[in-house]
C-alpha cells in the first residue's frame, strides 16, 4: 500500500536517541529507523519487542536431533539391520557425532531461513529505500503520516530535534519482486496525487 | 551518545587515523569499486594456471584411476589425506575468529573476520576435493550420503568415523557459508546503494536480498549471529575432533591415541591463523587497509599462533612420552624408529615439523617480532609448511612400515598428478579469494562502524581528554546514555 512518509536523517546516534524519545513522546508514529550499523539499545528506545528467532533456532535444533537419532535408529534397527562386527543395532554413543552435526545444521539453516522470511529478504526482492546514505553514514528516521498529521509540522519537529536532511516521500511500504537497476514501482504517479 | 561504551585508554585503538562513518565506507567499500591493479591480475592468472593444472591432474585420476597416484597397499592414504586434513585445519580460523571471539566479546575480530570467514569457506572447499576424488569412482561419491535407494536399500555405516566426517565437514561448510553471508548482507547493500553502473546495481541488488538496515532487521541479524556463533563454537571443535577420529579410532600404532582430538584442534587453529596472517598481510597492503588491520590485530593473531604452537609442541612431547610409557613394542617403535629417528626414511619430515611448528613460533615471545609485518609473513608461511609436515608425519610414518618387514621397502613419494592435485587446490583457493576480494568488501564495514566510536584512534583521543577533565562526570554521563 502506498503511504506518505516524512523522512529525517541524523548524523550522530547521540542526537538520534533523544530525537526518537521526543518523537514518540509527541505521539508520532515511527515507521522505521534505518541505520548503517547495529546500534545497541535502539530497538528498546523504539519500543520493539525482543526477537524470538533464537526460540525458533532451539526448535529447529530439536528437530535435527530427532531426525538424526530417529533416522539412524530406523535404518540400523528396522529397515536393514546389518551385523557390523557384532555391534548393537542401536549404538547411541556412535550416533552422537551425527546427531550433533544435524542439530547444528537444522538449527543454523532453519534460523537463517526464518530470518530471511521475517525480514522479507531473498534474491530478487526490492524495497523502497528512503535514503541511500542509510547504508553509508546516516541514520534515517521515517515517520508515517496519518490523516490527522501535518507533514510540515513533523518536518519542523524533526529539524528541531537535530535532523540534517528532511523530506517527504510517497512510498510502497512492503516489498515486491524487482531489479535494482530498473526504476520499478508498484504504483502510478496519478495514485500519489490521489493520496495527497 | 558519541561514546556508547567506555573503553580503557590502555587498549590501543583498533582503527587508526581520523575516521568517521563515511570515511570507513569510502576506505572499505570504495576499495571494491576501483578497477583492480596489475598485482591482482597477475595473482589471478597464476592462480588460474595452477587451477588448470589441478583440473588436468584430477582428470588423469578420474580417467585412469587411483593408479595415477603413488599410493599403494601399505600407504593407502598418501598426499590426498594429508592435504585434506591440512586444508580443513586451515579452515578453522575463520569460524574461530567470528564465533568464539564474538562470544568472548573480542572487538579486534571485526577487522579480520570477513576475510577469515571467506578463507574458511574456500579452504573447506579445497579440503572436500581430496576425499571426494580419493574414493576412486567419483561419479558415485554421493553413495556417502544416506538416501533411500534402489540397491537394497544400502545404507552407509553410522558406526564409521569416516561417515561422521561426511556429516561434520558438510555441516561445517554450510554453517560457515550462512554465517559469512548473513554478515555480508549489510555491506553488499552498501555497495548496492553506492552503485553507479547498471550491472553493479543489478548484481549487488540481487546479492543484497533487499537489505534495508532497519532496526528490526539489525535486531534479528544480531540475534542470528549470536546463536550461529553459539552453534559454530562447538561445531568448530567437533569438526577437527571427528577428523582426528578417522585415525584415533583405528588400531594403527601412531594413530591409536586419545590425545588426537585436542591436538588436532589446536593444530587447526594454529595453521588457520597462520593462513589468515598470510592472506591479510597481502590484502591490507594491496587494498591499503592498514588503518583497519593494524599492528594490534597482527599482534593479537600472533599471540594465538604462539599459544597454539606451544600446545601443539606439548602434544608432540606427550605422545612421544606416552608411546614409551605404554610399553607397547609397536607403538614405541612407530615413534622411536619411524618418526624421532632422524636417520629413518622420513626423519626429515619429523624434524622439519618440530622446527617449523614448535621452535620457530617461540620467537613470538618478542613483542617487537610480533609487530613486525615481514617477519610475521615469513613465519606464517613457515607455520603452514610445518603443519603440512605434521599431517604428513602422522599419516605416512604410521603406515609406511607395515607389521610385516617384507612390506618395508615401500618408500612413498607422490606422483606428479598427486602434486598437481595439491597445487590445483591452491589455484582454486586463490582464484576464489581473488574474486572475493574484487567483488566483496574484505572487511566488515558495518561492524567497524559499530566499534568506531569506542575503538577509533580519533575518538579515543577525545575520550581521554574528557576522562582527564572530570572522571566522575564523564562516568555518570556516559552511563546514563549507554543503553
Amino acid at each position: 500500500m502506498i503511504k506518505k512518509f516524512v523522512v529525517g536523517s541524523f548524523e550522530d546516534e547521540k542526537v538520534l536517541f533523544p530525537a526518537v524519545k521526543n518523537v514518540r513522546r509527541a505521539g508520532y508514529k515511527i515507521h522505521e529507523v534505518y541505520t548503517p550499523f547495529p546500534i545497541h539499545g535502539l530497538d528498546k528506545a523504539l519500543g520493539l519487542r525482543e526477537t524470538s528467532l533464537h526460540t525458533m533456532g532451539f526448535i529447529y535444533g530439536l528437530l535435527g536431533t530427532a531426525t538424526a537419532i530417529g533416522g539412524m535408529g530406523w535404518i540400523f534397527g528396522v529397515d536393514w539391520p546389518l551385523d557390523i562386527g557384532g555391534k548393537p543395532h542401536f549404538p547411541l554413543p556412535a550416533f552422537i557425532p551425527i546427531a550433533f552435526e544435524l542439530t547444528v545444521l537444522f538449527s543454523g539453516v532453519g534460523m537463517t531461513w526464518t530470518f530471511c522470511w521475517l525480514c522479507k529478504m531473498m534474491p530478487g526482492v526490492k524495497k523502497h529505500h528512503f535514503n541511500l546514505r542509510s547504508t553509508d553514514d546516516l541514520m534515517t528516521m521515517v515517520i508515517e503520516c496519518t490523516e490527522h498529521s501535518n507533514a510540515g509540522e513533523i518536518e519542523n519537529f524533526l529539524k528541531e530535534n537535530g535532523a540534517i536532511e528532511i523530506n517527504t516521500q510517497f512510498a510502497e511500504e512492503g516489498w515486491w519482486f524487482g531489479r535494482y537497476d530498473k526504476d520499478q514501482k508498484l504504483y502510478r504517479t496519478e495514485e500519489v496525487g490521489a493520496v495527497d | 551518545m558519541s561514546l556508547l561504551k567506555y573503553e580503557s585508554q590502555l587498549r590501543e585503538p583498533l582503527i587508526d587515523g581520523d575516521k568517521n562513518y563515511h570515511q570507513v565506507t569510502e576506505d572499505i567499500i570504495g576499495a571494491v569499486e576501483i578497477r583492480p591493479g596489475r598485482a591482482w591480475w597477475i595473482g589471478l592468472c597464476i592462480a588460474l594456471a595452477l587451477l588448470l593444472f589441478g583440473v588436468y591432474s584430477v582428470y588423469r585420476e578420474v580417467a585412469y584411476g587411483i593408479g595415477q597416484w603413488n599410493v599403494h597397499r601399505t600407504v593407502g592414504w598418501g598426499w590426498a589425506i594429508t592435504n585434506f586434513v591440512w586444508w580443513i585445519g586451515i579452515g578453522h580460523a575463520g569460524t574461530l575468529i567470528s564465533a568464539i571471539l564474538l562470544l568472548f566479546g573480542q572487538k579486534w575480530r571485526t577487522g579480520v573476520n570477513r576475510a577469515a570467514e571467506a578463507m574458511t569457506i574456500f579452504a573447506v572447499m579445497c579440503a572436500g576435493m581430496f576425499p571426494i576424488f580419493h574414493v576412486g569412482r567419483v561419479w558415485v561419491a554421493f553413495y556417502l550420503f544416506p538416501y533411500p535407494n534402489s540397491r537394497g536399500p544400502v545404507w552407509p555405516n553410522f558406526n564409521s568415523a569416516l561417515l561422521w566426517d561426511v556429516f561434520a565437514v558438510s555441516t561445517y561448510f554450510t554453517i560457515s557459508v550462512l554465517f559469512w553471508y548473513t554478515g555480508l548482507l549489510p555491506d553488499v547493500a552498501s555497495l548496492r546503494d553506492r552503485a553507479k553502473t547498471k550491472f553493479r546495481k543489478m548484481f549487488y541488488g540481487l546479492c543484497s536480498f533487499g537489505w534495508t538496515g532497519s532496526t528490526k532487521h539489525w535486531q534479528r541479524q544480531e540475534s542470528l549471529a549470536l546463536v550461529l556463533a553459539g552453534l559454530a563454537t562447538p561445531l568448530v571443535l567437533s569438526v577437527h575432533t571427528v577428523v582426528s577420529f578417522d585415525f584415533a579410532t583405528s588400531v594403527i600404532p601412531g594413530w591409536h591415541t586419545t590425545i588426537f582430538p585436542p591436538y588436532f584442534v589446536a593444530g587447526a587453529v594454529f595453521s588457520g591463523f597462520a593462513m589468515v596472517q598470510t592472506l591479510l598481510l597481502i590484502t591490507r597492503k594491496i587494498l591499503h587497509l592498514e588503518d583497519y588491520v593494524t599492528y594490534g590485530h597482527i599482534e593479537a593473531m600472533n599471540k594465538i599462533i604462539l599459544v597454539t604452537g606451544s600446545i601443539v609442541g606439548c602434544a608432540y612431547l606427550s605422545e612421544l612420552f606416552v608411546s614409551w610409557y605404554s610399553m607397547n613394542t609397536y607403538e614405541w617403535w612407530a615413534y622411536r624408529e619411524n618418526r624421532a629417528n632422524i636417520f629413518s626414511p622420513y626423519g626429515w619430515a619429523y624434524y622439519g615439523m618440530i622446527f617449523c611448528n614448535v621452535i620457530s613460533p617461540q620467537l613470538f615471545w618478542s613483542r617487537k617480532l610480533r609487530r613486525n609485518v615481514t617477519f610475521t609473513f615469513f613465519l606464517a608461511v613457515l607455520v603452514n609448511v610445518g603443519m603440512w609436515f605434521e599431517r604428513f608425519v602422522i599419516f605416512v610414518t604410521s603406515i609406511y612400515r607395515d607389521y610385516l618387514p617384507s612390506s618395508w621397502a615401500t618408500y612413498y613419494s607422490p606422483s606428479i598428478w598427486e602434486i598437481g592435485f595439491y597445487l590445483g587446490t591452491f589455484g582454486l583457493f586463490f582464484t576464489c579469494y581473488f574474486l572475493f576480494a574484487k567483488f566483496f568488501p574484505v572487511i566488515a564495514a558495518a561492524e567497524i562502524k559499530a566499534i568506531l566510536k569506542t575503538s577509533g584512534e580519533n575518538y579515543k583521543a577525545k575520550m581521554s581528554d574528557l576522562e582527564e577533565m572530570d572522571t566522575n562526570k564523564f562516568y555518570t554521563e556516559e552511563m546514563e546514555h549507554a543503553h
